[in-house]
């Protein structure tokens, strides 16, 4: 009796569930047939193609060089991820800081760094020995004013090989640090400008200095902002130590595994080998990114507002 | 030009341009010939204001007559462009020698600041620490107090604004009034000798001004100096021992409140006010 002319609605009434019939999709039951099949063709060629020759690259995958290269390939993610991430905030802060030389030093720095491929870099400071065969350690210019002032000898105190210190994985860690650094200046730059001004004046009211404000004031709440892209970048980093095979840095992970391949004509095996063991790291990466990310997003939100549903409430 | 608050600096006479001039003998704030310019804006033209120790005194005006950018030049988060400005006998952000002015360092500027306190209009709580994190930031990262102290000192303030319970509360978890009350805790942990209220009310929805109301009528009872821009002329007549018309960077009319506010004598006064009450 509920019909549109009816006076009263009769509440309740049309409160069963909805049991219409779905719309179907045809074509998405094809499309998942070609690709089934094409998968198929897919792994058929995995096992039947000899270049695979997987036998090979299981026995060679894990062994003592290649997996020594991993560990390098880990080392130089973390260490150039580091050093990046300071030089980031030390050309963030310099960046932000007004004062025109350190605004200057700071954007020809980012310009250079972000401008030139990490291959070239890589590649470039594999060779700057070349530049310095050694490396002194001294008064600058002493070659022009010495003779000047009428004084014998160098103000030079010692002096190292520069093949010593440049071996190729310094120089390799060195470019990436470097590249990082111009990276990570962008990004902290964002996250630091992200911050309400007002949380600079409160501080700077309350007599706190410009270094304690950074500190304990901007830099933390700029880390909401910072930290994802930062998970990026570290991903970026584990992939991009691949270049150090070019620098070159013989013992890491990439070059081992290309110099197997090479050394007993099983090329293809070898590559297939990289693609699993980056594959593999990126992966635990993404998974420690995600549960990272996940922690930021509702920081010191959501976590706050549990605790007030379960406590001051 | 305008009057200043003469109503009780009898001895004195306005420190003259002579050579490192010291703040008169009550005066906490002296504020002369004060101006401000934003590029070609010329913001503050000229104020001369003395407030007393223990003064509570109301800037009112229209927006944008220069009232928050007079208080950020009390503490030097703004510059002055002329004038001087002592609190507590101190030249702010200046050092006068022999005739010549030289700029104090950060940490001179720093020093002078800490003991100013400062309360919003947008309360700037800090978001990522707790609200007994917020009152214990500065005495211990400034003043080196020892933490558990500045801890125990935070309990007291918190208790005095009402908040005792609220210690470990994020500030978004909090009301508009109570993150005010908060900001007041955090300014007055530092044990300042002036505090420095920027339309503390005014983002506040109206069933929450009350209470922080309250809260700087009780310290001004306890003998704080305060200088309070704000549109609560309840406030200011209850509360205030002076009042300040400001308007286009001028000081139009000071005195008591009860005079200014029923018997204003000038034509821009009566206009504010006549909108206002
Ligand atoms: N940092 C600034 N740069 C440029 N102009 C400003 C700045 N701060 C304030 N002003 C201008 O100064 C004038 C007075 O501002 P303000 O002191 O905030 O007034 P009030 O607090 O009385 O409303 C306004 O015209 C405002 O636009
Ligand atoms: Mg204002």
């Amino acid at each position: 009796m509920s019909g549109p002319g009816s006076k009263e609605p009769t509440p309740g009434r049309s409160a069963a569930p909805i049991t219409a019939v779905p719309v179907r999709y045809p074509e998405r039951w094809v499309a998942a047939g070609i690709i089934l099949v094409l998968a198929a063709m897919f792994v058929h060629m995995l096992f039947t193609n000899p270049a695979f020759n997987w036998p090979f690259m299981l026995d060679n995958m894990f062994s003592e060089p290649v997996v020594r290269g991993v560990w390098v390939t880990l080392s130089a993610t973390v260490l150039s991820m580091v050093i990046g991430v300071v030089l980031g905030i030390v050309l963030a802060v310099m960046r932000l800081s007004g004062n025109p030389v350190l605004v200057t030093v700071s954007w020809t720095y980012t310009w250079f760094f972000r401008g030139v491929p990490r291959l070239v870099l890589a590649v470039l400071f594999g060779n700057l020995a070349i530049l310095y065969s050694t490396i002194h350690i001294g008064l600058p210019f002493d070659n022009y004013w010495m003779p000047w002032l009428g004084l014998e000898g160098d103000a030079r105190f010692f002096e190292i090989d520069a093949r010593t210190l440049l071996t190729g994985y310094t120089a390799g860690l060195l470019a990436l640090s470097l590249s990082e650094g111009a990276y990570m200046a962008e990004i902290i730059r964002a996250g630091l400008q992200s911050v309400d001004k007002g949380q600079t004046e409160a501080s700077q009211a309350l007599g706190m200095s410009k270094s304690k404000i950074m500190r304990r004031i901007t830099l933390p709440q700029a880390m909401r902002v910072v930290i994802p892209p930062t998970g990026n970048e570290t991903i970026a980093m584990l992939k991009d130590t691949a270049l150090l095979a070019y620098v070159p840095v013989t013992i890491e992970l990439f070059y081992q595994l290309q110099a197997i391949g090479t050394r007993s004509y099983q090329i293809f095996p070898m590559l297939v080998a990289a693609c699993l063991w980056y594959l593999a790291i990126t992966s635990v990466l993404m998974t420690g990114q995600y549960f990272i990310e996940r922690r930021f997003n509702r920081s010191g939100r959501g976590t706050a507002r549990e605790r007030i549903v379960g406590g001051a409430h | 030009m305008a009057e200043k608050t003469r109503d009780h600096g009898e001895q004195e006479a306005a420190p003259e341009t002579a050579e490192g001039a010291a703040a008169p003998g009550d005066a906490l704030v002296v504020a002369e010939n004060v101006h401000k310019s934003f590029g070609r804006l010329e913001v503050l033209k000229g104020i001369d204001l003395q407030v007393r120790r223990g003064e509570v005194m109301c800037i009112v005006g229209p927006s944008g007559s220069g009232k928050s950018t007079f208080l950020r030049c009390v503490n030097h988060l703004e510059k002055l462009t002329a004038g001087r400005l002592w609190v507590n006998g101190e030249l702010m952000g200046y050092r006068q020698k022999r005739g010549r002015l030289y700029e104090l360092r950060d940490s001179e500027i720093a020093a002078q600041r800490s003991d100013i306190g400062m309360v919003f209009q947008r309360f700037n709580l800090f978001p990522h620490l707790t609200v007994l994190g917020n009152i214990v930031e500065a005495p211990v990262q400034v003043k080196r107090v020892p933490r558990a102290r500045a801890t125990e000192r935070a309990m007291e303030l918190l208790e005095r604004v009402g908040l005792p319970d609220k210690a470990n509360a994020y500030p978004e978890q909090l009301s508009g009034g109570q993150q005010q009350r908060v900001a007041i805790a955090r300014a007055l942990a530092m044990e300042p000798s002036l505090m420095l209220f920027d339309e503390p009310t005014s983002a506040l929805d109206p069933e929450l001004v009350g209470e922080v109301l309250d809260v700087m009528q009780d310290l001004a009872g306890g003998g704080m100096t305060m200088v309070v821009v704000t549109h609560e002329m309840g406030f200011a007549r209850e509360v205030g021992d002076s009042l300040v018309f400001m308007d286009d960077g001028v000081v139009v009319e000071s005195g008591s409140p009860a005079e200014v506010l029923s018997n204003p004598r000038h034509e821009r006064t009566q206009a504010f006010l006549s909108k206002v009450l």
